[in-house]
C-alpha cells in the first residue's frame, strides 16, 4: 500500500471507513512528516495533540458506527483562523501569544466533520505578500526546487504559501487557505497542488482575521479537484454571525463532480494574452483549452476590457480596507503592547503599532490611510469602486457567451526568494490574473497544467459565474484528468 | 489623480512631511529613516494606480456589495454577553474586570 501520507482525503476517508488502517495511524504519520519538515517552516505551531485526539475520536465513531464525513482526515489550518485555545497569530509579531477564547466558523466546521488539526500554517503577515516573506515567524521555503541542479530557496507563493509548502510536501493531505487577491490560487499554482476561492460569502469570514472584508474569502487547497469539493462542502454554510453570509444550501459539490463539458462553453479572455506573456505560461494555457475541448467544451474568445485596471483597483481597495480592520490593534484589547517609558496613550498606540506590524503591513496601512484620506477619498477609493463595478460588468457579460472561463493563475513558475522582495510592485504584478475574480467575488480555482522549462509547476485557473462553484470544479477536473500531474517535489528536507 | 468626470485633482505625489502626516494618522511611529524610505514606494505605487484616472466612468456607481445579497435583521434578543473574563483574556493589561491604559486624565 502507498505510504498513508501520500493519499488524498478522498483516500483517507474511504480507506479509514473501509477498515484498511486507524485514524490514529494516519494522525501519527503526518504528525511524524510535520516534526520532520522544519526546514520548510510551514508551520507556526504544530498541534500533534489536537490531530491524535480527534483520530481517537474518530475511531471510537467507527466502532460505534457514527462516522462523519471526515472522520479520520486531519488538515491543517492557516493561522488566520482563531483556533479556540491554540495561538493564533497572522504570522504577526502583534498577535504573538494572542490565544482565541473562540472558533472561527470554518475550523468549527471543519471540526464538527470529523476532521483534526495538524497545526497552525504560516502565512504573510496578516495574508499580505504573495510569497510568504513577509511572515514574522520567517520565510515558508517551498519544497520545490529548479531542475538545473541549485539549491536555490523558492517561494512557495503567499499569502497561503504555510499551507502550499505543506500539502506539496506531504506534510497534511489538505489545508485551509484565505484568498483576498490570489493568495489560494497562486500558492497552489506555485507547488502543484489545486485551490479554490469560493464566491464571496459561502464561507463565513467570523473567527478569520480581517484583511480586507470586502475581498477576504476562505477556500480549501489540496492535491486534486475532488478533496476541494469536499473541503469546501465541510467549510461552506451560512452563518448568521457574518453579515456577508450567504444564505444559500450547500451544494453536493463532490457528488456532482462531471468530467463531461459537451454543451458548455469556456471563454478564453483576449486581454489575458498580454504582450511578453512567459512562454511556458502560454503553452500551458494552450493545453488547458485543447484539454477542455477534448471533454467535450466549445472553447470561445470573450472580453474583459477593464483587466489592466484590476490590479490597481485592488491596491486602492485591499489598503483601504485594510487600514480600517488593523486600526483594532491597538495595545489595549490583545496582542502586543509597548508602553515607553512616560509614554501617553497616543504614543503607546503608535509604539505598539510600530513594534507589532511588519514593513509590508505598515507600507499598506498608510497607503490605505492616505487613499482615505481628506481630499483623497473619491479620486481614489470612490474611483476604484467604480472601476470594480465595471470589472464585476465585464465578467457578468462574459458569462452570457460561456459558462468558464480559462486563464493562467500565476504570470511566472515559483520566482526565489528574495527576488521580488525590494520591489512592492514587482511582488504585486504576480497577482494580475488573480484579482480580477476577486474583485467581482467570483469563484476561482487553481489546477496544475504542467512543468515550466525549470521542472517547476504552472497553475490553470477556472473563472465561473457567482455561486457556480461546480462548473468552476467540473472544468478543473477535466483538466487535471487529462494533464496526467503526477510530478511531485524530490524531499530534501 | 486625473479623473475624468469630475473628481478632483489632488497632488499627485507625496513628501516627507505627508508621509510622516499619514503615519501619526495611521498611529504608526516611524524613524525618520522609515519615513524618507516610504516616499519613493508611495510613490511608485501611487503613480502606478493613476492610471485609474484614465477609466470613463460617468454613471458609474461605485460598488457597495460583490455579491448582491440583502441585510438580514435578526431576533431581538440577546444572544452574547457574560464574558468578561473571555473578553479579557487577551489583554495586555486588565485590572477589577477592565481594560487598562496609560492614564489619559491629568
Amino acid at each position: 500500500m502507498a505510504e498513508l501520507t501520500d493519499l488524498t482525503v478522498a483516500q483517507i476517508r474511504d480507506g479509514f471507513r473501509a477498515g484498511d488502517f486507524s485514524a490514529r495511524e494516519v494522525a501519527e504519520a503526518f504528525n511524524a512528516n510535520v516534526a520532520a519538515a522544519e526546514a520548510l517552516n510551514a508551520f507556526i505551531v504544530a498541534t500533534p495533540d489536537h490531530a491524535l485526539a480527534a483520530a481517537d475520536q474518530a475511531d471510537k465513531d467507527r466502532a460505534a458506527g457514527a462516522l462523519k464525513p471526515l472522520s479520520g482526515v486531519p488538515i491543517g489550518m492557516k493561522d488566520l483562523f482563531c483556533t479556540q485555545g491554540v495561538q493564533t497569530t497572522a504570522a504577526s509579531h502583534m498577535l504573538e501569544g494572542f490565544t482565541p477564547t473562540y472558533e472561527s466558523t470554518v475550523s468549527q466546521k471543519l471540526w464538527d466533520a470529523g476532521a483534526g488539526m495538524l497545526g497552525k500554517l504560516n502565512l504573510d503577515q496578516f495574508a499580505m505578500g504573495s510569497s510568504n516573506e513577509t511572515s514574522y515567524f520567517g520565510n515558508v521555503i517551498s519544497p520545490w526546487r529548479r531542475n538545473d541542479g541549485g539549491n536555490a530557496p523558492l517561494a512557495p507563493g503567499g499569502s497561503s504559501g504555510g499551507s502550499s509548502a505543506a500539502i506539496a510536501a506531504r506534510l497534511c493531505p489538505a489545508a485551509t487557505g484565505t484568498d483576498t487577491g490570489g493568495s489560494i490560487r497562486q500558492p497552489a499554482a506555485f507547488t502543484g497542488i489545486s485551490g479554490i476561492k469560493p464566491t464571496y460569502g459561502r464561507c463565513s469570514r467570523w473567527g478569520i482575521i480581517a484583511f480586507a472584508s470586502s475581498l477576504d474569502q476562505a477556500g480549501p487547497m489540496a492535491h486534486d479537484v475532488r478533496d476541494c469539493a469536499i473541503m469546501l462542502e465541510n467549510m461552506a454554510g451560512f452563518d448568521p454571525k457574518d453579515s456577508t453570509s450567504l444564505e444559500l444550501p450547500v451544494p453536493k459539490w463532490e457528488a456532482g463532480l462531471s468530467t463531461d463539458l459537451r454543451g458548455k462553453k469556456v471563454g478564453i479572455p483576449k486581454e489575458y494574452r498580454v504582450e511578453g506573456l512567459d512562454a511556458d505560461v502560454a503553452r500551458v494555457w494552450d493545453d488547458g483549452i485543447a484539454w477542455l475541448k477534448d471533454a467535450g467544451a466549445e472553447v470561445v474568445e470573450v472580453s474583459l476590457p477593464h483587466s489592466k485596471y484590476a490590479l490597481p483597483a485592488y491596491y486602492i481597495i485591499a489598503p483601504a480596507e485594510a487600514s480600517s480592520n488593523l486600526a483594532r490593534y491597538d495595545g489595549v484589547r490583545y496582542g502586543l503592547r509597548e508602553l515607553p517609558e512616560g509614554a501617553n496613550l497616543q504614543d503607546m498606540y503608535a509604539a505598539t503599532r510600530a513594534a507589532g506590524f511588519g514593513p509590508e503591513v505598515k507600507r499598506r496601512i498608510i497607503i490605505g490611510t492616505y487613499v482615505l484620506s481628506a481630499g483623497f477619498y473619491d479620486a481614489y477609493y470612490t474611483q476604484a469602486q467604480k472601476v470594480r463595478t465595471l470589472i464585476a460588468r465585464d465578467f457578468a457579460r462574459a458569462f452570457e457567451s460561456c459558462d468558464v472561463i480559462l486563464a493562467p493563475t500565476a504570470p511566472s513558475a515559483a520566482f526565489g526568494l528574495g527576488e521580488n522582495i525590494d520591489d512592492p510592485l514587482a511582488m504585486y504584478l504576480n497577482d494580475v490574473f488573480a484579482v480580477p475574480a476577486s474583485l467581482a467575488g467570483l469563484p476561482a480555482m487553481s489546477v496544475p497544467g504542467g512543468l515550466s522549462k525549470d521542472g517547476l509547476p504552472l497553475g490553470l485557473q477556472i473563472i465561473g459565474p457567482a455561486f457556480d462553484e461546480q462548473a468552476v470544479l467540473n472544468a478543473g477536473l477535466a483538466i487535471e484528468q487529462r494533464a496526467g500531474f503526477t510530478a511531485r517535489p524530490q524531499k530534501w528536507w | 489623480m486625473r479623473a475624468r468626470g469630475g473628481a478632483s485633482a489632488p497632488a499627485m505625489s507625496v513628501d516627507l512631511t505627508t508621509v510622516k502626516k499619514v503615519a501619526s494618522l495611521a498611529r504608526l511611529a516611524v524613524t525618520d529613516s522609515e519615513a524618507e524610505a516610504l516616499v519613493p514606494e508611495l510613490n511608485g505605487i501611487l503613480d502606478w494606480v493613476e492610471q485609474l484616472g484614465e477609466v470613463d466612468v460617468p454613471g458609474v456607481e461605485p460598488m457597495t456589495a460583490v455579491i448582491p445579497n440583502k441585510l438580514r435583521l435578526r431576533e431581538d434578543a440577546v444572544t452574547d454577553g457574560n464574558v468578561r473574563d473571555k473578553v479579557l483574556a487577551n489583554a495586555p493589561q486588565a485590572e477589577h474586570g477592565f481594560f487598562a491604559v496609560p492614564k489619559v486624565i491629568e
